[in-house]
């Protein structure tokens, strides 16, 4: 006897969606007793693949954007064909608060900036208020402020290579880096009070003196640093798993490297020999024995090496510095920028009043502007202020190395596949806090 | 895998007898010793320089806004200037009134090694708009969107002018100008209420979906979404 | 105005009217829920590095049933908030919030996600609770490792003593449809007002 074929249709809860918007429906064929009946398969329309890219969101909430960053792919098939990224989820207003406070008020907003590179923000905007007053730092000052940069350095990268590491599927380095970055925060505590948003420096020179204890303890974390960089390298570099994924990615010419305006690993990666520390040299970094690496391939693999050979050549920086430490006045001798001790401000009667003048209205630089550049571990760190003879800056401007950096992500991830984006993402080195502002 | 890149080495153009970088110390706060560029500038482009100052070791170069293309361009190819890196692009609003806003490009010379900062003065009254440089350095595109963003100053030429760091539809001005208050010109609530106003499941700004060829084959509820002109929050 | 009205709690006080086997049900429900709670980092800014050595090897938050840190909302309980969020950011944290499935808790980290923190401007939201409900903040710019731990244990503490006859603890908030803000605008803009030092920080120049 011939079953008789009965078709339901059925409209499922999540499905695609034809041509006019409606839900699709799939045919379900019973017999006349209600049980299913195998049908042959609908003839299955090959996807036109040249017609129909995919527009999909990576973010703003997301684990591998390093921040809120939004990323909107258009994708043929899984490779991208056109990437815009979107920026701002994390714009604060930093430029324009700067407007409304002193000089060294300041200073605890760029710790907040930039926040894996705090000391070495700290740094550059004292740099930077230091060449609009006129001011010369001590020598001891001038030591500290390098030892507080290569220290900043290499927080930096470990979270790189931590959040880096996770991003490309090896969850336990990230476990080391941060391992190691608490012995630094330890040591930054001592001197400071604080582990991460350290406001460090004041407009000619430290917030606080470094207590030889926590001078010991960097001296053993020295010693011990390389080793860590070793173990982490010996499961990292030759990895297959590593190298396959991250050779040939997102690769940046040395001519677009420097017109996209990359700096830091990024331009180094792909070959410009360009270090601030080198080439417009601060805190007589020429007298330091380091050497810059610079890649030749400008792939992700390479950003990867020189990021690791900066690990060890900041802990060369920090030996030699250590060794160098000059006893003196930390604080430059100038009652118009320093605080007197507070023993003194509460007798003396001068003292009492530059105190006064200082917290109340705050020192004030003559009329004039300065753009003072740092190598900050994502790249060229500038701080342009200009005065106009108050104690509150006209314009204070932050050149964040890694906006301009992000900005060439649309150029690197043309042509690569999903995964890769995130891979070449991570390698940029972001901070969304440095982007938005 | 692509070949090896033979690397660019900043300094190339100095020569080997070139003196090595120093840290500068007791930089005086007018005058110095100048960057050569400024007086080149002055030489190839007669009239078009305002002013030129030395400030705290730093050479300014204050040039007509007509010219600034060709000069940033001149700056750009002449093999004797060779400034192929594009620091930064800003803008200046002073708290006094009369003063001009002054627009700032501070460039590299890496072969040279050298730092020049060139400005251009946008008088109070005039419309705010500078040509852009994105055609000579791709590093502009998005530091002038910023000083778009920030500022209102237009960029002419500039391929994809929006706001980058507020969402596009943002009105209550531009926050860096001297007249926007600290605390904007809403109320909070009213920030608050504008913000959340946002559907981000919209998604999609009609930038980015102009560009997609498929607009046809979109669901009928996104195309309902672009036509009543839906705010993304972006 | 039309924003739901906030709920009277139906609960009666504990004095002995409670069934025994609620209370014991309770307790053993709070139990596994407060020491399985999956964390969802919504990590802005820095306190969101606090976050991640909290839950690195030496401070450790696996310890704590946090082991599984949830990136998609569907799959979480508890939203850390942590860092700052600007204007641009606070309809994606009410719309995450929403996605995430009942019982589901919020500790706010830090002072910027608390109270808006130093960046009293035009860009930031001044305190995430005028977006969405929060159980626990905690102070700190940022705060210690320590301070997020025992901000957890304070939230652990307050599970501990919830009641399955409190209905109103489930019950999702509902912004008003029109605004999309669930505390009226007199309440928010009173909350967000500057107070001590910053009043006078509005001044720029001298």
């Amino acid at each position: 006897m011939a079953t008789k074929k009965r078709t339901v249709e059925v409209e499922l809860s999540t499905t695609g969606l034809d041509a006019e918007g409606r839900p699709k429906r799939v045919p379900f064929v019973v017999d006349e007793n209600g049980a299913p009946v195998a049908v042959e398969a609908p003839p299955s329309i090959e996807p036109d693949l040249d017609a129909e890219h995919m527009l999909i969101n990576i973010g703003p909430q997301h684990p591998a954007t390093h921040g809120v960053l939004r990323l909107v792919l258009e994708l043929d098939g899984e490779t991208v064909v056109r990437c815009i990224p979107h920026i701002g989820y994390l714009h604060c207003g930093f430029e324009k608060i700067g407007e409304y406070r002193q000089y060294n008020q300041i200073i605890p907003w760029t710790d907040r900036e930039d926040y894996l590179n705090s000391p070495g923000n700290n740094v550059a905007f004292a740099l930077g208020a230091e060449r609009l007053f006129g001011i010369e730092m001590t020598e001891r000052c001038k030591v500290l402020r390098v030892m507080a940069c290569e220290m900043s350095r290499i927080i930096s990268h470990l979270v790189w290579l931590g959040t880096t590491c996770i991003d490309i599927g090896a969850f336990t380095p990230f476990l080391w880096a941060f391992q190691q970055r608490e012995r630094i925060y330890n040591i930054l505590e001592a001197w400071i009070g604080a582990r991460l948003t350290t406001t460090l420096t004041r407009v000619g020179g430290m917030g606080a003196d470094l207590p030889d204890a926590a001078l010991e303890h960097l001296a053993a974390f020295v010693n011990g640093f390389p080793k860590v960089v070793d173990e982490i390298d010996r499961v990292v570099t030759r990895n297959g798993i590593w190298v396959g994924r991250t050779v040939g990615l997102g690769v940046m010419s040395p001519e677009e490297a420097v017109n996209y305006g990359l700096s830091g690993p990024m331009a180094r990666a792909s070959g410009v020999a360009f270090d601030v520390r080198k080439d417009f040299p601060y805190l007589d970094y020429e007298t330091y024995d380091f050497d810059v690496p610079v890649g030749t391939n400008g792939d992700v693999y390479d950003r990867f090496l020189v990021r690791m050979e900066e690990l060890r050549q900041s802990t060369r920086i920090l030996e030699q510095a250590i060794k160098r430490l000059p006893d003196g006045p930390v604080n430059v001798d100038d009652h118009r920028v320093i605080l007197p001790p507070k023993s003194k401000a509460t007798s003396d009667m001068e003292s009492m009043i530059h105190h006064f003048k200082q917290v109340m209205e705050g020192p004030r630089p003559p009329i004039g502007e300065s753009y003072v550049a740092l190598e900050s571990p994502k790249g060229e760190k500038g701080y342009y202020m200009v005065s106009d003879g108050s104690s509150k800056p006209v314009r204070w401007r932050i050149r964040p190395p890694s906006f301009v950096n992000l900005s060439a992500i649309s150029r690197m991830v043309e042509g690569h596949l999903l995964s890769d984006v995130i891979a070449i993402n991570a390698s940029i080195d972001i901070v969304m806090g440095e982007i938005d502002r | 895998m692509s070949d090896s890149f033979t690397p660019v080495v900043a300094g190339s153009a100095l020569g080997s007898k070139a003196a090595p970088a120093v840290t500068p110390k007791n930089i005086p706060n007018r005058g110095g010793p100048a960057n050569p560029s400024a007086q080149a500038i002055a030489q190839q482009f007669a009239g078009a320089v305002v002013r030129a100052d030395v400030i705290w070791g730093e050479t300014i170069v204050v040039v007509d806004r007509a010219r600034v293309h060709d000069i940033i361009q001149w700056l750009h190819d002449d093999p004797s200037q060779r400034y192929d890196y594009l620091s930064d692009v800003t803008a200046v609003e002073f708290r006094d009134l009369e003063q001009p806003i002054e627009v700032v490009w501070q460039l590299r010379s890496l072969p040279y090694r050298r730092f020049l900062r060139v400005k251009v003065l946008l008088e109070k009254g005039a419309t705010l708009d500078v040509p852009s440089v994105w055609d000579i350095y791709k590093g502009a595109d998005w530091l002038e969107r910023e000083c778009y963003d920030m500022f209102g100053i237009t960029f002419t030429g500039h391929p994809d002018l929006r706001r980058l760091l507020m969402w596009e539809q943002y009105a209550e001005g531009y926050p860096l100008r001297k007249d926007f208050p600290l605390r904007g010109r809403f109320s909070r609530s009213e920030q608050l209420r504008q913000a959340l106003a946002a559907n981000p499941e919209a998604r999609y700004s009609k930038e980015e979906l102009s560009i997609a060829d498929a607009f046809e084959d979109l669901p009928a509820e996104m195309k309902r979404r672009l036509a009543t002109g839906e705010r993304t929050g972006e | 105005m039309g924003l739901s009205p906030r709920p009277e709690p139906t609960f009666k006080e504990l004095s002995g009217n409670e069934p025994w086997i609620t209370t014991k049900l309770d307790q053993f429900v709070n139990w596994g829920r407060k020491n399985s709670l999956w964390p969802m980092p919504f990590g802005t800014a820095c306190c969101a590095i606090e976050f991640m050595a909290t839950a690195a090897s030496d401070y450790d938050l696996a310890r704590f049933g946090m082991e599984r840190q949830a990136f998609s909302p569907r799959q979480a309980d508890l939203l850390i908030c942590a860092g700052r969020v600007p204007f641009k950011l606070a309809p994606v944290l009410r719309r995450i919030w929403q996605q995430m499935p009942q019982p589901k808790w919020c500790i706010s980290m830090g002072a910027c996600a608390s109270s808006g923190g130093m960046f009293d401007n035009y860009a930031v939201v001044q305190g995430i609770d005028s977006i969405i409900p929060v159980d626990v903040y905690v102070p700190g710019c940022p705060p210690r490792p320590e301070g997020l731990l025992y901000g957890i244990l304070m939230l652990q503490k307050k599970i501990e003593h919830e009641r399955s006859g409190d209905k109103t603890l489930r019950q999702e908030m509902e912004p008003d449809p029109t605004t999309q803000l669930y505390i009226p605008p007199a309440v928010i803009d009173e909350v967000s007002e500057p107070f001590g030092n910053s009043v006078h920080q509005t001044r720029s120049g001298l």
